[in-house]
Parts: structure tokens; C-alpha cells; sequence
């Protein structure tokens, strides 16, 4: 039988997931190995440095750099507390007279004064980072000092696109066909920390109405170009995202503009409402390549934690692919053929085709380029 | 090494978006050929995280092909390997493998870096000039009093992953506090590079000198950290000369070759160098490409200006000047797939509608370029999103030239001085060697000039975006081979001369265009050209036309050529030129649409104009264009 490799994306209602929780710098490990976790537990955590603050004590004194150490009234290594005084010169004729007087604006540290320039630098206490679980799993491995990996089963969404990092909530549906754009009026203050569940498109006022009242997660079929500008303040160049703060992650299943969720998706999503979920938008499309993931933990036993192979996606008669271009652009279909001379299309590039029965019952011909295979 | 003993030899690119793969035989009486192509998604990325992979599968579909070619099922070029993965087989053995395989990369969709400075607006600005001018993507900025907390800078740089770091920040001899704190960030992050674990990130430290031993002891044992002068040794001086050479040195010794099976592939390239089976190395595409580019201009004696355009990124190759001085420029952030959407937000939406010969809603537009990015391998089916995407490539194209034409300029690597009214203004100094009028040949390459489905589109594309002026050849690479052609020249240079002549390069034809504006309603060139079959075109073509005038490949039309009043092709204003004009299988445009300046229509006459200019070109079908 006739097959090709394609590129595709996993929608799939038992995968066995594991994923890498690592922290920004070494610190401590908080599980071990065979732990189960919640998604919301912490599993790792360390300490930043404090954030640093430069006050130019020469400009505030009215005096030069090199004569601040005159005036000073801490030294580097001290704590200090917020209105603690830094230093103070000694007024006009030494009498206390219009006497300048520099206060610390923080809780911290006196990190150093130069004498080169006549800057303090303040460095705020400690900053605790905390990484969390992020899927309700068991701890398969502990890398010493950095992190852990966590498995589960999970049903599992991949989308195409998606914007800030990662939340948990419940699934709530909140419209009834795939074909439905989720708007603001769907949304209300039931929706507030659930991940939200909407048909062919979100409008910029859904998302803004979702942020308003706490929603924790869009999923979606399509948005808007201009949406994303609007919310972001800038335009999307290269897509790497998922470091947005916008107060609500958003998960895009089929592409930019109207297009009504994969039947399959939206089924699946549907099945497993008021079910727990992690979701995160973070996208990459180049190299190491990055898609925004919708996981539904499953109950499973250690047993069935056997992580299949990785394997390239299979174009053959049967399988069920996505188009992913003009014309039919979103809609789902199956493999009928997979002729191998090349064919002209209309722009009259000459390219090898799939022959497909659209799910609209249409029998077409299709680029294969132009196909996402829907992995199960 | 006779033909006859190499006689099947594979060759592939691996670019950023797909794996080319090429056969070429050695047969009979007809010498080297390029017989059979084929091509797959190039597999950098997860879940298969292996280039490999993705050459078998284009050599896969090359086996299917050469086996319909030749009604022979026994013809075989892949084996199992000894880890009983399929892979290339080398020596043959009568049908079974290939004599020789040859391979480029870029995989990895270009350059990605994060530069550091102190002040955002100052060091930081410094650090992302030197980094774009060696034709990086800038993925962030960071500096000292950037508005974000220091945990978050250490998150954000260990989540971006670049394949290298520019560190820059104080002046020679200032205060060296705030650039070893950021070294501490950086440390603190121990970032990971983009392209695998098992290397160290390249860090370049480009600050203030004095505190280069505090930047070793911060970061020397954690990444790969090399020194070079500061970028900004003084307030009102740049250097940004000895980082952006820093910068290409590392991208071809440590980020090339780290894409994922990188070090299975260059097991695979051998084949025989004086009868003895030897590892060819990997050559990075453009290297390639400059070495195909160079030849032709020494051999020929000739000024020509080369352009790959990519699906991450577009190489502008030049080779201008009686000295040959070569010039590259890559930019990282103009293709068609993964940095389509970067060429929309630097050319602007105006820009590319003003070359859409049709109404289009502009939502429609960029939702389609938004989901080309996310779905980078699709191929226009349907004709109206030809016409955009290549309309999105000449605004690419246009783009990548001028960042060319700023880079190649007479004085390379001067010192280049700002004073401090003038730091934050983006100009470059020195004048470009670039000189459009004495180019004798512009050769396009990459898949959408490559594999247009007419080859006057990519005539179009290549004058609209380039604007030749006097008279200059058109080429293109028929199938995009000349990566290819540039490695095996390493190993059999007779087969890489014979393929790049008879299969390579495809003369389209000959553009003449007169410089300067004039009356639309005046002559712009009178012309007389005599073409191989005796047949005479004369015409007196008013300012704002065009003409393609059929001119058989390998043939010579002879022309005069009288340009209109203060117009000049190529011999001064007013100047007659009488001269033979190659022939190509598009023919000989004669483009009088001004240069210098060149401009569009703004107002309502701008589609019916597109239309008559692409009809004369025979660019589209008719339809689209009544």
C-alpha cells in the first residue's frame, strides 16, 4: 500500500505523557522518585537573587562620586530596612541647613557603592521560584539539584499556536457545535478559573471578558491576526511564544482566522468536560520544535506507563487527515489514494497529491504538502 | 576517478524547512547528469529529532522515482545499516546503492541569538546591531535596566534556548559591576543551547575589557566563552567589526553542527577521493552557494549578485569590483515560511498589497501568512495565493538586498564612529560596492524562485525586488541545486562543472532598463534589436511599459539601443549602446518602469497597471488578470 511521511499533531484519549519540571537555576528537589503528584504541588524550588536597584547617591547629594563615602551612612553588605537612611550630606554650611537626605526605598541588602560613578546598588531579599507539578502524575525521575520528570495518562490535545505559559482548570464547554465562535456573551463568572472550551473562533472582547473574570484557559479552532496584535500591543515575527503575561493562556487547535474545530477535538474535549486539565500556549515552530498541549490526567496504574516509540506521522488509505491550506482549509477528511506521478494544480505548480473523501462527504484532491495527519 | 567508476552519485540539502535530495549518473555519451529529485520534510525537530531521517525518507522517494524512471525494481540506494536503521548504502553494487554522497545543511531555520548589554538604549543597542549585522535573529534583548525583574530575565533566558549569546555592556575601563552581575544572570540561567545538550552555548563577551576576568571567572567553566574586543569601547565609538566575525565563526563551527543526527549524517557522506573511500565533509548551504557564485564570476570575469531565499531565512551572495570582493549577507529573519510573518512586519501590509494585482481583504491576508508560519511546509494550490506569496517574496527579496547593500560596503570592518548625538540613529557608513549598473548577472535560487510554476514569475520577482538597471542577465537554479553542486565540486569537480552547465542553471533571459525618471508620456528607450531569426523588433517604448520579447536560449539578439532624453543604460545619460543581448527561455525584457526611481501607482490606476505589466510578462494565466 502506498504511504508518505506528513507532518501531524496528536489529539488522542490515552497517551502515556511525560514531561521535564526544571528549575531556572540548581536549588532543591521536594519529591522523589515514585511520588504521585497534583499538578498544583510543588516539586522543586530555589532561590533567585533579589532584584537589584541602582541609586545614584552623587546625583542625589548634589555632590562628585568620589566624595559620597563622605556622606555615608551604610555600608555595602549591610541590611537595611525601607526608609532606612543612606546616606545625608551635612547642609548648607555644615549646619544642617536644606540637608539632602537619601532614604533606601526597599526591604534588602547594600549590595555595593562605587566610588566611580557614586552608585549604590540594593539588592531586594532572596526571591523564591517554585516550580509545580503542572500535570497530575508519578515522579519517574529526579534530576539531583534541577528538577524531575513527571509521567501520567493523559488525554492528550496538541494545538497549533498558542500564547502564555501554563495553568490548570476545570474544562467547561461553552458552546454546543465545533462550528461556533466563542464570544463574549458565553462567558460569565461560572467560567472564573476553568479552562473554556470554544467552537470555530475567539473574539478579541471573549478573551478580554475571559480575563475580567479569571478565566484560567481558551481553547479554540481559530483567532484572529489582528486579535492577538491587539491584546499583545505588538506583532507576532517569528512564532516563539508562551512568555506573554496576558492573564489567560490560549490554545489554538486548527490556525489563524475562522475555522471550525476538528470534529475530533471537539468530541474529545466534550467527553472529558468538568474533568481536571493542564494547558499551555507555548509555541515554537522552528527547530526544537514547540506546540501548545491540552492534557487531561486519566487514572492509570504504574503499569501502564509504557511511553510508545516516537514515530513520523504515516500518510496511507484510511488515514484521517486535516487540510491545512486553501481551498478547504479546516476541514477533516480521510485518505482515499495516494497516486504517486505529479499532478498540476490550479496555481500550476506541479506537486504529488492525496486523493481524500472530505467529512462533507466531497471527493477532492489535495497537495499532500497541504495535510496534517490527525494522530491517534 | 574515471566516470565510469563513479557513476551514481546522491546529493542532498538539508534546509530548514525540507531535505533536497538529487541523483546524478554519469551516462553515456551525455556525460554527468542530474537525473532524479526528490524531497522530504527535513526532521530537526521532535518527536524524530534526527536529520537522518529525513534524508532517508527524500532518498526513499528518489529510489521510487529512478525505479519508475527506469522500470527497474531492483535498483536500491538504502540498506540497513549495522543499528538496523535504513540508511544510505555506499559502495554500489551493480543497482544497489550509489558511488558517492555528498550532503549541505542549514537545518535548523538560521541563527538565533540573545545579546545582553547594560543600557538597553546604549551597550544593548550596540549588541543587536553587531548580532542582526551577522544576520541573526535577535530573540531578546536583555539588559541591566530593562523594566523586568532579574528572575524573570534568568527565566526568560533559560527558556529561549539561542545558539549563542552576545554579551555586551560598559565602556573600556568603566565601572565593570553591572556587566559581570548580568554574567551572573547568565550563569545563574546556565542556559542550554537551541541544537542538543551535549555542547556548550557559545558566549561572546564584547564589554569592557577590564572586566574580562571577572566575566571568565563567572562563566568560563559553565559555557563556551570566547572574548573579543568591546562593541562600544567609548561612548561615541562603535566596534562592531571583530563580534559579527566572532559571530559567523561560531554559527559555522558549533551551531551547524549541532542540529539532531548531524554526527550520523557526516558518517554517511563519503565517497572515493583518489580511489580511497573518505569522509566529505558537510558544507553549510551558503558556503556552498559562494563557492558556486565565486566561480562563476572568475571564470566568467563578470559582476554578479546572487539571492537563496529561504523558508527561515535569504542569502544575498555578490561578487562585485575588478577585485572580485566578495560579500555575504544572511538575514535570519526574511523567508517564506518560518519568518514569513517577519516579512509582513518589516515590509508592512502596503507593501506586499501594492503588488497583488487584485482587491484582497486585508484580515484574509494576514491570517494566511500567520498560518504559512505555523504550517510552514504548505504549498499554494490555488492561484490567488500564488500571486501573494510571491508577492510576499519580493518584498522578502527587497528587504534582504538593501541589508545587503548596507553590509557590502567598500571599507569592511573600519571602525565605524558615532558620535553622541548621533548613537541612536541606525544609518551605516560607507559607500556600497553594490552597483546595480554594472552587474552583468543576477541569479536567483530557493523554492519560490526555484520552483515557480512559470519561470517569467520568476523574472518578475527578480526585477521587481532587485530593480537591475542597464542591461544584466537573468539565471536561475532550475531545481535548486547549487548547494549541492557546491559540495561535490570538493570531491569530483568535472561531474559539479558538467551538471552545473547542462543542469544547474537556467539563462532566463536579459533584462534592459534604463535609469532615471522622465514624462510618461515620453520615450524611455528606442529600441532595435535583431533577433537570431532574423525577425526585427523596433519600437520607441514610452516610460512605464514593459516588453518581453521571446529570444531563444543559447542564441544572441543584436540590439541598439537609444535611451531616452537624461535616461542612461549603462553608458552614460543619452548614450546609445549597440550590443548583443542573450537570449533565454523567457526572452529579453525591456523594462521601462523607471529606476531610480522606481514607483508604483498609489492611486486607483495601480491594478489595472499590475495587470497590463503581469500580462506583458505572461506571468499569470490570462483570467486572473482580466
Amino acid at each position: 500500500m502506498a504511504q508518505a511521511y506528513s507532518p501531524g499533531l496528536s489529539v488522542t484519549d490515552n497517551i502515556v505523557l511525560a514531561k521535564q519540571r526544571i528549575l531556572p537555576l540548581k536549588g532543591n528537589v521536594l519529591v522523589k522518585k515514585g511520588d504521585k503528584v497534583k499538578a498544583e504541588d510543588l516539586v522543586a524550588e530555589t532561590f533567585l537573587p533579589g532584584n537589584v536597584l541602582p541609586i545614584n547617591l552623587a546625583n542625589k547629594l548634589g555632590v562628585t562620586a568620589n566624595l559620597v563615602i563622605e556622606y555615608l551612612k551604610v555600608q555595602p553588605g549591610q541590611i537595611i530596612k525601607k526608609g532606612d537612611v543612606l546616606a545625608e550630606n551635612k547642609g548648607l554650611f555644615g549646619l544642617g541647613l536644606f540637608k539632602s537626605r537619601v532614604v533606601s526605598p526597599i526591604d534588602g541588602e547594600v549590595e555595593s557603592i562605587s566610588q566611580h560613578t557614586g552608585q549604590a546598588l540594593l539588592r531586594e531579599p532572596r526571591i523564591p521560584v517554585q516550580i509545580k507539578a503542572f500535570i497530575d502524575g508519578i515522579v519517574v525521575d529526579v534530576i539531583p539539584e534541577e528538577g524531575v520528570v513527571i509521567e501520567n495518562k493523559s488525554a492528550y490535545i496538541q494545538g497549533i499556536f498558542g500564547i502564555s505559559g501554563e495553568v490548570t482548570g476545570e474544562l467547561k464547554m461553552l458552546v454546543k457545535d465545533p462550528n461556533e465562535v466563542l464570544t463574549e456573551s458565553l462567558i460569565d463568572s461560572s467560567c472564573k478559573d476553568k479552562c473554556i472550551v470554544g467552537g470555530s473562533m475567539v473574539t478579541l472582547k471573549a478573551i478580554q471578558k475571559a480575563i475580567e473574570v479569571g478565566v484560567k484557559g481558551i481553547i479554540c479552532g481559530g483567532i484572529d491576526d489582528q486579535d492577538i496584535k491587539a491584546l499583545l500591543g505588538y506583532d507576532i515575527g517569528v512564532a516563539i511564544t508562551g512568555h506573554e503575561h496576558l492573564g489567560v493562556s490560549i490554545l489554538i487547535t486548527e490556525g489563524f482566522g475562522k475555522i471550525k474545530m476538528a470534529n475530533k477535538t471537539f468530541d474529545l474535549l466534550k467527553r472529558f468536560e468538568g474533568k481536571k486539565t493542564s494547558m499551555h500556549g507555548k509555541t515554537q515552530i522552528r527547530a526544537g520544535v514547540i506546540r501548545p498541549e491540552v492534557i487531561i490526567p486519566l487514572e492509570f496504574d504504574d503499569a501502564d506507563l509504557v511511553a510508545s516509540e516516537s514515530h513520523m506521522p504515516m500518510l496511507e488509505e484510511g488515514t484521517i487527515i486535516r487540510v491545512i491550506r486553501q481551498p478547504n482549509f479546516g476541514v477533516i477528511g480521510k485518505v482515499t489514494g495516494l497516486p504517486e506521478e505529479l499532478h498540476t494544480v490550479e496555481s500550476e505548480t506541479r506537486v504529488r497529491i492525496l486523493e481524500a473523501e472530505l467529512e462533507n462527504g466531497k471527493k477532492t484532491t489535495i497537495p499532500r504538502a497541504n495535510v496534517e495527519v490527525i494522530e491517534t | 576517478m574515471s566516470g565510469e567508476q563513479l557513476k551514481r552519485i546522491i546529493a542532498t540539502d538539508c534546509g530548514s524547512t525540507t531535505t533536497k535530495a538529487i541523483l546524478i549518473e554519469y551516462i553515456e555519451g551525455e556525460g554527468y547528469r542530474q537525473t532524479i529529485r526528490g524531497e522530504a520534510p527535513t526532521t530537526v525537530e521532535a518527536p524524530l529529532n534526527d536529520v537522518t531521517r529525513g534524508v532517508v525518507n527524500a532518498v526513499q522517494e528518489l529510489q521510487e522515482l529512478a525505479r519508475l524512471k527506469y522500470k527497474n525494481e531492483n535498483i536500491t540506494f538504502l540498506h540497513d545499516g549495522p543499528s538496523g536503521e535504513k540508511e544510505i548504502k555506499i559502495p554500489r553494487d551493480g543497482d544497489n546503492g550509489v558511488d558517492a554522497y555528498v550532503s549541505t545543511s542549514s537545518a535548523g531555520g538560521g541563527l538565533q541569538m540573545m545579546v545582553t548589554g547594560v543600557v538597553a538604549n546604549m551597550t544593548g543597542e550596540s549588541a543587536e546591531r553587531a548580532a542582526l549585522g551577522a544576520g541573526a535573529i535577535v530573540m531578546d534583548v536583555v539588559a541591566s535596566n530593562d523594566k523586568r525583574m532579574n528572575h524573570e530575565k534568568i527565566e526568560r533566558i533559560r527558556e529561549l534556548r539561542p545558539d549563542m549569546i552576545l554579551m555586551a555592556g560598559g565602556v573600556d575601563g568603566g565601572t565593570i559591576k553591572h556587566v559581570v552581575e548580568m554574567a551572573e544572570l547568565v550563569s545563574a540561567a546556565d542556559p542550554r543551547p537551541r541544537l542538543g545538550a551535549a555542547y556548550k552555548l557559545p558566549i561572546i563577551f564584547a564589554g569592557n575589557q577590564s572586566a574580562t576576568d571577572a566575566i571568565k571567572d563567572t562563566l568560563a567553566d559553565k559555557v563556551e566563552l570566547i572574548v573579543t574586543e568591546n562593541i562600544r569601547p567609548t561612548l561615541e565609538n562603535e566596534n562592531l567589526g571583530p563580534a559579527r566575525d566572532k559571530i559567523h565563526d561560531l554559527f559555522m563551527e558549533h551551531v551547524m553542527q549541532q542540529a539532531p543526527g548531524y554526527h550520523k549524517l557526516m558518517e554517511w557522506t563519503r565517497g572515493p577521493i583518489d580511489g580511497k573511500m573518505t569522509n566529505i565533509p558537510i558544507m553549510p548551504t551558503p558556503a556552498a552557494v559562494g563557492n558556486i557564485m565565486k566561480t562563476i564570476a572568475q571564470e566568467e570575469h563578470i559582476e554578479v549578485l546572487g539571492v537563496d531565499i529561504g523558508g527561515a531565512t535569504t542569502d544575498v551572495f555578490s561578487v562585485f569590483t575588478d577585485e572580485y570582493i566578495f560579500n555575504r549577507t544572511v538575514s535570519a529573519n526574511l523567508g517564506m515560511s518560518y519568518s514569513i510573518s517577519n516579512v509582513l512586519a518589516s515590509a508592512t501590509l502596503p507593501n506586499i498589497i501594492r503588488w497583488v494585482p487584485f482587491e484582497i481583504n486585508e484580515s484574509d491576508l494576514r491570517n494566511m501568512i500567520k498560518n504559512k508560519m505555523i504550517r510552514p511546509t504548505t504549498i499554494p494550490a490555488l492561484l490567488e495565493e500564488l500571486i501573494l506569496e510571491q508577492a510576499i517574496a519580493k518584498e522578502a527579496l527587497r528587504l534582504a538586498f538593501i541589508q545587503h547593500k548596507e553590509f557590502a560596503v567598500s571599507l569592511k570592518g573600519m571602525q565605524q564612529t558615532r558620535d553622541i548625538s548621533q548613537a541612536f540613529e541606525q544609518s551605516t557608513s560607507g559607500a556600497t560596492i553594490v552597483n546595480m549598473m554594472t552587474l552583468d548577472l543576477l541569479v536567483g535560487s530557493g523554492g519560490v524562485l526555484s520552483h515557480a510554476p512559470r519561470r517569467n514569475q520568476t523574472v518578475m520577482m527578480l526585477i521587481d525586488a532587485f530593480l537591475p538597471e542597464g542591461i544584466t542577465r537573468l539565471a536561475v537554479d532550475s531545481i535548486f541545486m547549487m548547494p549541492h553542486l557546491g559540495v561535490l565540486a570538493e570531491i569530483n569537480p568535472t561531474a559539479a562543472t558538467e551538471v552545473f552547465n547542462k543542469d544547474c542553471m537556467i539563462m532566463l533571459g536579459t533584462c534592459v532598463a534604463p535609469v532615471g525618471k522622465i514624462k510618461p508620456t515620453s520615450t524611455a528607450l528606442s529600441a532595435e534589436i535583431t533577433l537570431p531569426d532574423g525577425t526585427v523588433f523596433k519600437e520607441d517604448i514610452p516610460f512605464g511599459e514593459v516588453r518581453l520579447i521571446p529570444c531563444e536560449l543559447g542564441k544572441k539578439a543584436k540590439a541598439k539601443l537609444v535611451p531616452g532624453k537624461g535616461l542612461d543604460i549603462g553608458a552614460g545619460k543619452n548614450e546609445t549602446r549597440e550590443v548583443e543581448l542573450d537570449g533565454g527561455i523567457v526572452g529579453i525584457v525591456l523594462d521601462t518602469r523607471g529606476r531610480n526611481p522606481f514607483v508604483l501607482p498609489s492611486d486607483n490606476s495601480r491594478i489595472p497597471m499590475l495587470k497590463k505589466w503581469m500580462k506583458e510578462f505572461k506571468v499569470y494565466p490570462e483570467h486572473i488578470l482580466n
